[in-house]
């Protein structure tokens, strides 16, 4: 069922850094790139009030919200305890360089 | 390949403790194996006393719950006593014949009641204060028996003695010293204690040499006769006349001890594979009984067993609160003084307050409070850090609400706080949740509290509040780390004086550098300590470190504000709070095109656009731009506004071109970073309508010149600035507030504003580099124009092909 979508180069989106992908519906998500070279993509909404992912500082593989300091879990759109909730995650993939997103 | 093998002698709180801390920085490094006498799980031994005194339920004070060993591998074997250590094979053997292998041994036996050596010691009735058996046996004493006897009239002997008097009994204190808790309390304060303890309905023996236990027709303790012959009756008596080491075992298997197991600052033994910690140990010659220094040891033995080999315990500074609800007394330092020592004292008997501080050398080095303890963790704070009091010593005895500190005056008594009232107003936590927080996951510190109940995270003006909260509820074991060893982040055990020394002393210059160098123990940091490393790396090396994009909080990235529903404001620069048509039409022409929703005139004299879309602000920016403004920095630790009033240009009172002075000023900052934000004003006469009293740096116009004030702040804690000194001229206003800004931009930690840097420096210290030193001010000021030549707007930069990318999402069709 996965629909990959070329998004961008990996070179587009700084080290530890991120870029939004916008969609039609369904709202923006957000790519992020560690200092690894690993990518991520989620659903650019904190699951606390809803901040743009996409705008935190990126550590490790967690990113932390601009808003109030959530720390959400790259790979597993979780909060890192002691807060609670979750980001909704998208299959992501580098090939060649470029980045392709499942939407 | 098999872990190594760490097995830990006693589940206690230093124990357990260490390995919590071993987990936090290298998890999965060992197999963890832990043995523990008692047949429960890791509980807070501290609260023992309210549970006696039936305030708490033994459930509430278990630490590590059964799970927490399970889920983090940890196999806990309880009720097993071990029996000995055989070194040569590296195994311990416990009482059952069972044995464990370790790589790593860990003892933390903690410490026994003394039992006086006195017949009728071993009689049943008669007990130490130590563990949940202990205070089961008194708990069921009250319920059977009338008459009690502590003997010890210290921190427990006292504790009990409530307990067993809220539980109904009869009970009497013997104590051998001239006045109660002779070892944390002066005379005075002691008589005090004394007499609101007897207003409770306690009784006291004082120099009173118990002589013998007496057994009773059932074979229990009845009565206790004292050297001369007096005898009362005693059908329980507690010992509480100080604890011993428990150093046994340790010593038995050849391990070097001296009154404790013997430890180095390592908080290793003479065997190099055994660590100890806790009240078992003996470290430079001392074997501390309360909590605080213990957790303090665990830090260091974690962080020497995981093998990164940073950190030594040099010893504590320790502080004592009694935990008898209704009585509040503190104690901390060298409280008793001596030749070399001065005292503050205040002493108001009917008002039953009593307050006194140690000085040496204009430091706090000790202090007893009676009645009203409410600054206990502040004056414990200004032990620790060593700060110099003089300049606040006229005031130092009336707390910290009178030296200028606050921001919630009147409400400062935490104990005296109603559960249901609010101590962080910015994520609306309650005492009462605070408190449930603290007790139920057993938090210790500042940043435990913040972590879990968010209370004091955000702008951090209530953690006085939650710091004295802390005290209230777990006593002793609270324990402030002093400022500047104080770790930045989780990411580091390294202090932001230790992290800004070392990059100017090694000569560090990018942030890989130094988290390798320093032992991060995270790849690339996390959004605490990546911000103040990018600070201090391009405040330290202006012209020769890269200033790193990720490494800054958003609105330095994107040069605008984010607000709460993701967009944008922007202000622009207008120097010195002036305007002119051409930039208002501007400014009005550009809020249409963008359709921006909210425009609004702010506190530092300029103008908001609120509510643009990350993609338009590169346009937005255009616009301004070519209308002349540039970027107003409202956004950034940096420079943010020079206000001021219309001064000598138009004002019948003005002495001073005020306008033209801000401009100056302003001009000479642009695109300053700063460890926080700066703001500034310039009054041109003493009237000061541009409300220079509380700036970083305020000026203020007088005939013959200028006043120049300091380290003043408007926002969470109003704080008045300080005066400075007064100059002349145009000039030496530029080269004054220069030099003091680059001193502060050098030397401050990040987070940290002008009003915290000064509190922690000290006035004292910065005239003497700003206003003693000519040659100093000069080159301090000739740095900071260095580090900001060739300054470029940023928002004339965002529109460089690399920059521009962040501004653009990338459009899918789905």
């Amino acid at each position: 069922m996965s629909n990959w979508k070329l998004i961008c180069k990996l070179d587009d989106i700084p080290q530890l850094g991120s870029r939004i992908v916008r969609r039609a519906s369904g709202g923006d998500i957000a790519i992020f790139r560690n200092s690894a070279d690993e990518v991520f993509a989620l659903h650019d909404k904190c699951p606390h009030k809803g901040g743009p992912l996409s705008q935190g500082i990126v550590h490790g593989r967690r990113v932390t919200c601009p808003l109030h300091g959530w720390n959400i879990g790259l790979d597993d759109g979780q909060a890192v305890a002691p807060d609670v909730g979750s980001c909704g995650r998208f299959a992501v993939k580098i090939e060649g360089g470029e980045v392709f997103l499942a939407v | 390949m098999s872990k190594p093998r760490l097995v830990l002698i006693g589940n206690g709180m230093a124990g357990v403790r260490t390995v919590e801390e071993l987990l936090k920085i290298k998890p999965d490094h060992y197999d963890i194996t832990i043995f523990g006498a008692e047949p429960h799980p890791n509980y807070n031994r501290i609260l023992l006393s309210p549970v006696l005194a039936g305030e708490m339920t033994i459930s509430e004070i278990v630490l590590n719950e059964l799970d927490w060993y399970k889920e983090n591998g940890i196999t806990l074997h309880t009720g097993k006593q071990i029996a000995r250590i055989d070194r040569a094979a590296r195994k311990v053997i416990a009482e059952d014949g069972s044995e464990e292998h370790y790589d790593r041994l860990l003892i933390a036996t903690g410490s026994t009641p003394f039992m006086l050596p006195i017949p009728g010691n071993d009689l049943p009735g008669v007990i130490g204060y130590r563990d949940i058996k202990d205070t089961d046996e008194m708990i069921d004493a009250a319920t059977r028996h009338k008459h009690a006897v502590v003997i010890g009239g210290g921190l427990l002997g006292l504790e009990a003695a409530n307990g067993l008097k809220l539980r109904g009994m009869d009970v009497t204190v013997v104590h051998l010293g001239p006045w109660l808790l002779e070892r944390q309390l002066d005379e005075i304060a002691g008589k005090m204690l004394q007499k609101s303890l007897e207003d409770k309905g306690l009784k006291f023996l004082l120099e009173t040499q118990t002589e013998a236990l007496i057994q009773g027709e059932s074979g229990r303790v009845a009565a206790i006769r004292f050297k001369g012959g007096m005898q009362i009756p005693a059908d329980l008596v507690v010992m509480a006349a100080g604890i011993r080491p428990n150093y046994a075992l340790a010593e038995k298997s050849g391990i070097y001890c001296n009154r404790g197991i013997v430890v180095n600052d390592t908080m290793q033994t003479y065997d190099p594979k055994i660590y100890a910690v806790g009240e078992c140990v003996s470290h430079r010659g001392i074997a501390y009984g309360l909590v605080a220094p213990l957790f303090e040891q665990a830090k260091v033995a974690a962080n020497h067993l995981a093998g990164y080999g940073i950190g030594r315990y040099t010893g504590s500074v320790t502080s004592t609160k009694l935990k008898v609800t209704g009585i509040d007394l503190f104690s901390a330092g060298d409280y008793m003084g001596g030749k070399d020592t001065e005292e503050i004292v205040l002493n108001d008997p009917h008002g039953g307050v009593y307050k006194k501080l140690v000085i040496r050398d204009n430091k706090l080095v000790g202090g007893v409070m009676y009645g009203d303890t409410a600054d206990g963790p502040w004056y414990f704070q200004l032990l620790k850090d060593g700060r110099d009091i003089h300049d606040i010593r006229d005031s130092l005895i009336f707390g910290q609400s009178l030296v200028g500190d606050v921001g919630h005056a009147g409400n400062s008594k935490a104990a005296d706080m109603a559960d249901s009232a609010e101590v962080c107003g910015c994520n609306g936590v309650t005492k009462g949740a605070i408190v449930q927080a603290i007790k139920a996951k057993g938090l210790f510190t500042l940043d435990e509290v913040k972590k879990h109940t968010k209370a004091a995270s955000s702008c951090g003006s209530c953690a006085g509040l939650v710091e004295q909260i802390l005290a209230s509820t777990i006593g002793g074991a609270y324990t402030p780390a002093a400022l500047d060893t104080k770790p930045m982040c989780g990411c580091t055990e390294h202090s932001h004086a230790k992290v800004r020394q070392l990059i100017r002393d090694e000569h560090l210059t990018t942030k890989e550098t130094i988290f390798a160098e320093l032992g991060w123990t995270t790849p690339n940091g996390c959004d605490k300590c990546r911000p103040a490393i990018n600070y201090y790396l391009i405040s330290t090396f202006p012209n020769e470190a890269k200033d790193d994009p990720q490494s800054r909080f958003i609105n330095e990235r994107a040069h605008a504000n984010i607000q709460n529903d993701g967009t944008y404001s922007v202000v622009p620069r207008m120097w010195g709070g002036l305007t002119n048509p051409k930039e208002l039409r501007a400014i009005a022409d550009a809020a249409e095109k963008y359709q921006v929703p909210t425009v609004k005139v702010t506190g530092g004299q300029r103008i908001d656009l609120l509510g643009v879309k990350k993609e338009d602000l590169p346009a937005i920016w255009a616009d301004l731009n070519a209308a002349g403004m540039v970027s107003g920095h409202a956004y950034g630790k940096s420079i943010r506004t020079v206000k001021t009033c219309v001064g000598a240009e138009h004002c019948r009172f003005g002495t001073q071109l005020a306008m033209d002075m801000g401009v100056k000023l302003e001009k000479m900052l642009f695109d300053m970073y700063s460890p926080h934000k700066v703001k500034l004003a310039v009054s041109g006469c003493p009237r000061n309508c541009a409300e220079a009293g509380i700036k970083d740096v305020g000026v203020i116009g007088v005939d013959s010149g200028y006043e120049l004030y300091v380290g003043g702040n408007g926002g969470i804690k109003t704080e008045v600035a300080q005066f400075l000194c007064k100059v002349k001229s145009d000039e030496e206003v530029m080269e004054y507030s220069g030099a003091f800004l680059q001193l502060y931009r050098e030397e401050g930690w990040y987070l940290e504003r002008t009003c915290h840097w000064l509190e922690r420096v000290g006035l004292d210290y910065v005239k003497g580099k700003i206003v003693a030193d000519d040659e100093g001010r000069k080159v301090l000021h000739a740095r900071l124009l260095d580090s900001l030549k060739g300054a470029k707007d940023p928002w004339a930069a965002s529109r460089e092909p690399a920059a521009i990318k962040q501004f653009i999402p990338i459009a899918v069709d789905a």
